[in-house]
């Protein structure tokens, strides 16, 4: 059977995360916690492939009790299960740290339910930004690692394969990757499906599985959370927009913009004569 | 406990007592396909070469592909001393086992302390697979670079949304590691005459083991390109939707420029995420640059400050991004911006002929 992992993160919505302007600090109260958007993505991918060739997908996330919540959505659109991966010993990772947890949990997942064909993730986490999460599972885990895939072509169970389309800075590049294979998606692959109310019932009352360190016979505790994580934070600081001496232009409108038209229309005179 | 948690810098730690010391000198990782570079590779050797001096130790850089020997010349015009060449057919398309394999075999000979390759896709991709190999720690998307007395890297990056900065080191593992967002650094002027070395590193794979095959590479026409721009026209929550960018854009078109946007404007779904300047975006150093309808958050100015001469217009008189302008209007942009084309277009008559 086509199995298939999701791997996803309970992010706080950073879009309404405030800077305190008197401490210089981040206001993080009331900043609601969500699926980050391109799991979303990644959810959906599964979900499609599932409705086309049958399977199982499986959603993972690392993070606090709290981000059950975050598998029961996943659940209500049409994950099969959700495996919460939540320790102490696992907070403070960062993305080499999480990689070795995430793909010791892949690992764990593939022997309980099969080896997953596809691994998905979001192309990056609204918190972290660092689309470094799947490359490190790729790597760990030996599979073929397609990032930043705007769509996928085609899958072919039956030869093991996919084809997918990579977004590049100048263009799209298709590829074809033999399983097991891990992707990385972006907003533009799909729009994710809205629960049915079925899936809406069955969510409430799902319990995710959950493990602890105690559950991986083989885990590396040297490998995880902070002890795990070569980079460390050494100062955080609010930018300094640059100085500039403003000037206020004022006036009846069109005195305002033939005088501004001037001084862009010099300014791109030298560019161009440069 | 308690110290432990006050100071909780104590991070993964090597498996063996490693002598560092050998690990000396800067390398980047050159980004190219179909013989274009991509720019911020020599935006990355011209600061690269800021941090070698300081460290008084070379500067590198590693090419990979195939026929790429000309691009490995062009690394030593931009400020490489040594490159680092491997040029073999199978290498004639980026893929990441096969590269990260080559880039491994030459950290591992060559023991750089510091690597560095662009925040693009391909640099992304290819610095996580590395960083897990080797294993070491990796900082993305930088924007800042620095290196302090004890020869470490201060790899500093846009956090929390771009809110904030932060300054992030490893200090237990070589080489250090980042990505580093294009468009920020400025690259050397090209000097062909400049002297270094290429040397060739026979190709460590084998064959068998590219699993992943490129099928096509199809060239997008007429994406945006914010990062080349000489004129950007910003547009943000308060240009109200599709339609007041399509008046920024006849306004681009005026001054022969793009449009850009705030990610207010593209999370609304207005315009899309290519032209979104800041936060995940671009970062661009245009000529000029006007924000119109832009209250100018962090997050957006830290993408576009560097521009040499910004336009706010903005009816708030308080808007943050006036702050930033040379010049500022406060009024309604569906009152200036038509305004202001008429007048370009008058002083500019010759605007629609293309620039050759």
């Amino acid at each position: 059977m086509l199995h298939m992992v999701v791997c996803i993160k309970q992010v706080p919505d950073s879009r309404e995360i405030r800077i305190d302007p008197k401490t210089n600090t981040l206001i993080r109260q009331g900043v609601p916690a969500i699926v980050n958007p391109y799991d979303l993505n990644g959810v959906e991918a599964a979900l499609q492939i599932k409705d086309q060739f049958g399977g199982r997908v499986t959603v993972l996330t690392m993070g606090p009790p709290s981000a059950d919540k975050a598998l029961r959505q996943c659940v209500a659109m049409g994950a099969d299960e959700g495996v919460l991966i939540s320790d102490r010993a696992f907070a403070g990772a960062d993305t080499l740290a999480t990689s070795y947890v995430l793909a010791k949990s892949i690992e764990k997942a593939g022997r309980l339910w099969g080896q997953p064909a596809i691994v998905f993730c979001g192309k990056q986490t609204l918190d972290g930004d660092t689309g470094q999460v799947g490359p490190g599972i790729a790597c760990r885990l030996d599979y073929e690692q397609l990032t930043y895939v705007e769509a996928i072509e085609s899958v072919d169970p039956d030869r093991g394969e996919v084809v997918v389309r990579r977004h590049l800075e100048d263009g799209v590049e298709r590829v074809r990757a033999p399983f097991p294979v891990l992707i990385t998606v972006l907003a533009e692959m799909n729009k994710p499906r809205r629960a049915s109310l079925p899936g809406l019932l069955h969510a409430q009352t799902y319990q995710p599985i959950v493990w602890s360190t105690a559950d991986f016979e083989d885990l590396d505790r040297s490998k995880i959370g902070l002890r795990g994580s070569p980079t460390v934070v050494s100062k955080t600081w609010v930018p300094e927009p640059r100085q500039v001496d403003t000037e206020f232009l004022k006036g009846e409108t069109g005195e305002v913009t033939s005088r501004l038209a001037q001084v862009l229309v010099e300014r791109l005179q030298t560019v161009q004569g440069a | 406990m308690a110290e432990a948690k006050r100071k909780p810098a104590v991070g993964l730690q090597p498996e063996v007592d490693v002598d560092w010391s050998a690990y000396r000198g800067v390398m980047v990782v050159v980004e190219h396909r179909r013989d274009k570079v991509a720019k911020v590779s020599w935006q990355l050797l011209g600061e690269s070469r800021r941090l070698a001096d300081k460290l008084d130790a070379p500067l590198m850089a590693v090419v990979i592909g195939h026929e790429a020997e000309d691009i490995a010349r062009q690394a030593i015009g931009y400020g490489a001393e040594r490159v680092y060449l491997c040029d073999a057919p199978e290498l004639a398309d980026y893929r990441t086992r096969p590269y990260s394999r080559v880039c491994l075999h030459i950290i591992r000979e060559v023991k750089p302390e510091i690597v560095l390759f662009g925040a693009t896709y391909t640099g992304r991709d290819l610095a996580g697979a590395i960083a897990t190999h080797l294993p070491t720690g990796l900082t993305a998307d930088c924007t800042q670079l620095d290196v302090d007395d004890n020869r470490l890297l201060l790899a500093s990056r846009p956090a929390f949304s771009e809110k904030m900065v932060a300054t992030i080191l490893c200090k237990q593992f070589k080489p250090q590691m980042a990505t580093v967002r294009p468009g920020v650094f400025e690259a050397l002027p090209y000097d062909p005459r400049r002297m270094g070395e290429i040397i060739r590193v026979e190709s460590p794979l084998d064959r068998e083991s590219i699993r992943t095959e490129v099928l096509e590479f199809v060239e997008a026409v007429n994406r945006v390109n914010l990062e080349d721009a000489e004129v950007i026209v910003a547009g943000g929550r308060g240009v109200g939707g599709r339609a007041g960018f399509d008046l920024l854009a006849k306004l681009a078109d005026a001054l022969g420029g793009q449009v850009g946007a705030s990610r207010a404007a593209v999370d609304l779904g207005w315009i899309s995420h290519d032209h979104q300047v800041g936060q995940t975006g671009t970062t661009v150093r245009p000529k000029i640059y006007i924000a119109a309808g832009i209250s100018g958050a962090v997050q957006h100015v830290v993408g576009m400050q560097n521009a040499e001469l910004i336009v706010s217009i903005n009816k708030d008189p308080n808007a943050p991004i006036h702050r930033i302008a040379h010049y500022a209007i406060v009024d309604d942009l569906f009152e200036v911006v038509p305004a202001l084309i008429e007048a370009v277009q008058a002083a500019r008559p010759s605007a629609r002929v293309p620039v050759v």
